[in-house]
């Protein structure tokens, strides 16, 4: 750990792929944008990968005042060792206050290895970041300025607000799309700050023999209507109400993760807290009870349809129309009435 | 061959079965009434290890950072066919987050031999996913997470498919490793009747000493002069038995573990909790809309006058 450091900036880690930054860092930057302004000190970007160097415009362009680039061939696949060697390197040299990563499969792996490698805290899958105060009740000591952790835990059932008082970088991961995305701004300019990294085939312990990736059979971030059945649909067979209704409305069909463990309809399609975070105009629950990790995906939606014949689902405490009813009657009666209006799509 | 497992398990509240019973009056959820189960990803990381004996031979040991009532899910892996189980129980344990808890367990992973150590990807409770990972960097090893399915084995390496969200990646690594596996890895088996049958009073010490305590009660009451002296004396005499009979789960402390204190509980957290905020269910507002033809008429009516359907 590098203890508390006032000085020190806030950093993302830049993870790309292919030589493509994914979302969530970008999503991150315009978050921490906010909390390097309120704690007065530089945002920047770590960026590790070989010949990626042109990803620094982008960052630059999305807030980070700095990008710390370390570029090698052995740095051209992502692998928890040779990534943790390379962070725990500038985090000891630079000695960042803050450290955020995407909750992505690859900021799961890595950050972890990164926190237990320096000792110092690390809290997972954060739906919020403030800075604020706190006194420690033992000693009545005052800490100004700590990153507030904000996180659902115990199944959902509390929001936890975790800090890190002295055992710094205070470190954090968040998923793609709790943070909006920001918009660029072209005309910014940063500073490129280039790091060396001795790195040998003895860091890179994984050899990755084979790798396939499918895209997503759903954009649903992109969605502006969203149709998502959960288990009270009942069975693969009744989703296609969802399907339908989607259809009419030029829907994204999506789901709980009580329908997609279910087998209802693919993962790809899942929001929530483990799935996607989306924040479509209209968002349509049907047969959604609402735990707190599903809400956690969806209340950001500018009007919220719930269809539950459970008068005391959570599902209702943040649905604009509740209709309290047998979703196999009222998704019929919703599709009649989107084609006896003209809807097209 | 043989391949000497590690399975890191976790006993945990039961968070996804939250019902009314376990709810207080103002909406809030009584943790300490909820039931304690295996943590479900540690029973297909369990799985894995024991597909791994079934195909390979070898020897599985199955560990625990837990209060005293963890011996249930030591218990549990006996009956599912591990060859040992260890509960590392010590108050000063308290208050441990992620990296105290990986530093406890690399501790005692260390006393043990290993070739694969195998975590669930994360606990119901703290949903952190961190422990895994944080373990095989104490430890100095590999780490592969969201394990899908094991492809080869040898002395020299294993090979695994891993899920990488969009799709997946075929791995290989040297030996040791850990690896993380999820709930979609595979069915975990059930508990077998023989070993079940076998197993049933396997307990550890202080489930021995509880044991013992409740006969003396049930004998002369509160107070009944048996002294502390002889009550010890009883329960090393018990856990002497169990042993004979290869019934004694091994319980460890943090000193028998070698493990530096400061590095523990509380202390040894860099994380703490700030603030606890229970989700208290409150009305909003909004409006019910009848499950009639009229009803659902009107409002899409209504979300096409506000323009939120075209």
């Amino acid at each position: 750990m590098i203890g508390v450091n006032r000085k020190g900036e806030v950093w993302v880690f830049a993870e790309q792929h292919n030589r493509q930054l994914e979302d969530t860092p970008i999503e991150l930057l315009g978050k921490a944008r906010g909390l390097a302004d309120t704690l007065g000190v530089k945002l920047a970007a770590a960026l590790l990968g070989d010949n990626v160097k042109e990803l620094t415009n982008k960052l630059i362009h999305y807030g980070a005042d700095k990008v710390y680039l370390v570029e090698h061939p052995l740095l051209q696949f992502y692998q928890a060792t040779s990534f943790a060697k390379v962070m725990t390197g500038l985090i000891g040299k630079y000695k960042p206050q803050i450290v955020l990563y995407g909750a992505t499969v690859t900021g799961r792996d890595l950050a972890p290895r990164i926190a237990s490698a320096i000792k110092a805290g690390l809290t997972a899958d954060c739906t919020d970041l403030q800075i604020g105060d706190h006194t420690t009740a033992a000693d009545k000591k005052l800490h100004k300025n700590l990153l507030f952790q904000i996180r659902p835990a115990f199944g959902g059932n509390i929001i936890a607000t975790i800090i890190n008082p002295e055992r710094w970088p205070q470190m954090a991961t968040v998923r793609e799309g709790v943070m909006p995305m920001p918009e660029p701004d072209v005309k910014r300019r940063g500073e490129v700050i280039i790091e060396k990294t001795e790195l040998t085939q003895q860091d890179l312990p994984l050899e990755i023999l084979q790798e396939h990736k499918q895209p997503k059979k759903v954009n649903l971030k992109a969605a502006r209507i969203i149709i998502a059945g959960g288990a009270g649909v009942g069975s693969k067979e009744n989703f296609k109400l969802i399907w339908d209704l989607a259809n009419c409305l030029g829907a994204a069909p999506a789901a709980s993760r009580a329908a997609v463990d279910l087998g209802f309809i693919d993962r790809d399609h899942q929001v929530g807290q483990t799935g996607t975070t989306v924040r479509p105009s209209l968002y349509i629950a049907v047969g959604i009870s609402g735990a707190i990790q599903h809400q956690a995906g969806m209340t950001q939606s500018k009007k919220i349809i719930a269809i539950n014949n459970d008068p005391n689902a959570p599902i209702f405490n943040v649905a604009h129309y509740k209709i309290i009813g047998d979703l196999n009657k009222v998704v019929p009666m919703m599709i009649k009435a989107i084609k006896e209006k003209g809807i097209k799509t | 061959m043989g391949y000497n497992c590690v399975v890191l398990i976790k006993q945990v509240p039961d968070t996804k079965r939250i019902t009314g019973e376990v709810m207080n009056d103002d909406g809030t959820v009584r943790r300490s009434a909820l039931a304690a189960i295996f943590n479900p990803e540690d029973l297909n990381s369990l799985e894995l290890a024991l597909q791994i004996k079934d195909q390979f031979g070898g020897h599985i040991t199955v560990i625990t950072m837990g209060l005293p009532a963890a011996g249930v899910i030591l218990r549990d892996s006996l009956f599912r066919g591990v060859d040992d189980a260890i509960l590392i129980t010590d108050a000063r344990c308290a208050g441990s987050d992620t990296l105290a808890t990986s530093y406890i367990l690399s501790c005692a992973v260390r006393k043990t031999a290993y070739d694969i150590v195998l975590c669930g990807r994360q606990a119901i409770d703290g949903d952190t996913a961190q422990v895994g990972p944080q373990l095989a960097e104490k430890l100095g090893i590999p780490q592969i997470t969201y394990v899908e399915q094991l492809t080869e084995l040898n002395a020299k390496t294993i090979t695994v498919r891993r899920n990488i969200g969009n799709g997946w990646q075929q791995v290989r690594t040297k030996l040791p490793v850990l690896l993380t596996v999820t709930s979609e890895t595979n069915e975990s088996r059930f508990a077998a009747a023989r070993k079940m049958m076998k197993y049933k009073n396997a307990m550890t010490p202080i489930e021995a000493e509880r044991v013992v305590r409740g006969q003396m009660s049930g004998v002369g009451g509160q107070g009944s002069g048996v002294s502390e002296t002889q009550i010890k004396k009883l329960v090393d005499k018990k856990c002497n038995e169990l042993e004979e009979r290869g019934l004694l789960i091994k319980q460890w402390d943090l000193d028998s573990i070698g493990a530096d204190l400061s590095w523990c509980g509380l202390s040894g957290s860099p994380t703490k909790v700030h603030r606890i905020q229970s989700v208290v269910l409150t009305d909003k507002e909004s409006k019910t809309i009848e499950p009639t033809t009229n009803g659902v008429s009107d409002m899409i009516h209504e979300l096409m006058e506000d323009k939120i359907i075209a």
